[in-house]
């Protein structure tokens, strides 16, 4: 039989601290697993978000050994250190209610302040709108709208925490999807939301998001587009 | 259009004047490099660069872009160093961006000056 597991988990508010847990060892164990353990065998007033446990919903994310990601497609023999090591907090950037899990009304508020919402004219007694596929538009559209809002981007960006009013990977990437989508009306609108330092043009390029998102979206890409589309409105002065 | 909406389309206008200083600068430290490893081979001397710059307006124009370039460059860059590391307000963050902008470009065109004429 193999060695447990020694691990850290974090209990309280945000002036909590780490408490250890030994846990059994199985094969092909996931995090996700060993917070369900902790909670069930050992001490039940921990506090954590799972859904699907499937890698589909985004709701079991958080800080694994210091990176954001989804515990139930994070197998412990992937992230264990080797000193047999394994620490888990709540999601970075955002207030924490208890434990591993943490307040994210404010991650959807800056989703809804970048205008992330669709807005059309078309009415049911219209035909459908023909947007072709494999038009360029289109399809930077379709390579972000796959977000779940599991707020694994926005806990991985530094400039979230050094600009409080920062919109977020997240809430940008949307806003892209849609100032892509030719059906929207909302254009103007939404590329006043996402100028300036809170919006698209604080962003670093540094590229955390693109490489922790669990659904391989590239928030980078979506935040430069918004640059490029915001510049050259402001330049043709329809901003 | 809303107060936070001019404010978001003036920050927006000033990453643009970011890209283009960018743009310019790394034209300008190209040539500025390129010039220098020209300037240094067997020694380098105060006279002998004098001699280059003295008289010559296309040294004098290259190097007046390219001090504009900084003045607008590195202001903005520091304003933003400014508030995301030192916690700096917006508007105090500006002002010390403005000053350090007016520095750069009275130091530079002094020397952009200086060499142009020879010195006093």
């Amino acid at each position: 039989m193999s060695e447990p597991l020694n691990v850290r988990l974090w209990r309280g508010g945000e002036d909590g601290r780490f408490v250890s847990y030994e846990v059994p060892r199985r094969d092909s164990q996931t995090v996700l697993d060993v917070v369900t353990h902790v909670q069930r065998r050992i001490d039940p007033t921990l506090s954590y978000r799972f859904s699907c446990r499937v890698g589909m919903c985004g709701s079991c994310a958080m800080t694994v050994n210091g990176l954001a990601r989804w515990t139930c497609r994070t197998h412990v023999s992937k992230v264990v250190g080797s000193d047999g090591q394994l620490e888990v907090g709540p999601l970075a950037h955002l207030p924490v209610i208890k434990d591993l899990a943490t307040d994210m009304s404010g991650f959807f508020d800056k989703w809804a302040r970048a205008q992330g919402q669709f807005s059309g004219t078309q009415t049911r007694h219209d035909d459908f709108a023909q947007v072709r596929p494999d038009s360029a538009q289109r399809q930077a559209a379709s390579a972000g709208i796959e977000c779940i809002g599991c707020a694994v981007c926005y806990a991985s960006c530094d400039v979230v925490a050094q600009r409080p009013d920062f919109l977020g990977p997240a809430a940008l990437n949307r806003a892209w999807t849609l100032v892509s989508d030719e059906r929207d009306k909302a254009q103007t609108e939404r590329l006043r939301a996402v100028a300036g330092d809170a919006g698209c043009h604080a962003c670093h390029t540094q590229g955390s998001c693109t490489e922790r998102c669990p659904k391989q979206i590239a928030p980078t890409l979506a935040i430069a587009g918004l640059k490029r589309t915001v510049a050259r409105a402001a330049v043709r002065g329809k901003l | 259009m809303s107060e936070t909406t001019a404010l978001g389309v003036a920050q927006a206008k000033r990453w643009y004047w970011q890209r283009i200083s960018a743009l310019v600068l790394a034209l300008c430290v190209m040539v500025h490099l390129a010039l220098m490893i020209y300037a240094v081979q067997g020694g380098l001397s105060g006279a002998e660069i004098l001699g280059r710059t003295q008289g010559n307006w296309g040294f004098a124009v290259f190097y007046a872009v390219f001090v504009l370039a900084c003045a607008v460059h590195v202001p903005l860059g520091l304003a933003n160093i400014a508030r995301e590391w030192l916690g700096v307000g917006e508007s105090a963050a500006w002002w010390l961006a403005r000053g350090v902008g007016l520095l750069l470009l009275i130091l530079g065109m002094r020397s952009v000056f200086a060499v142009f004429t020879g010195g006093s």
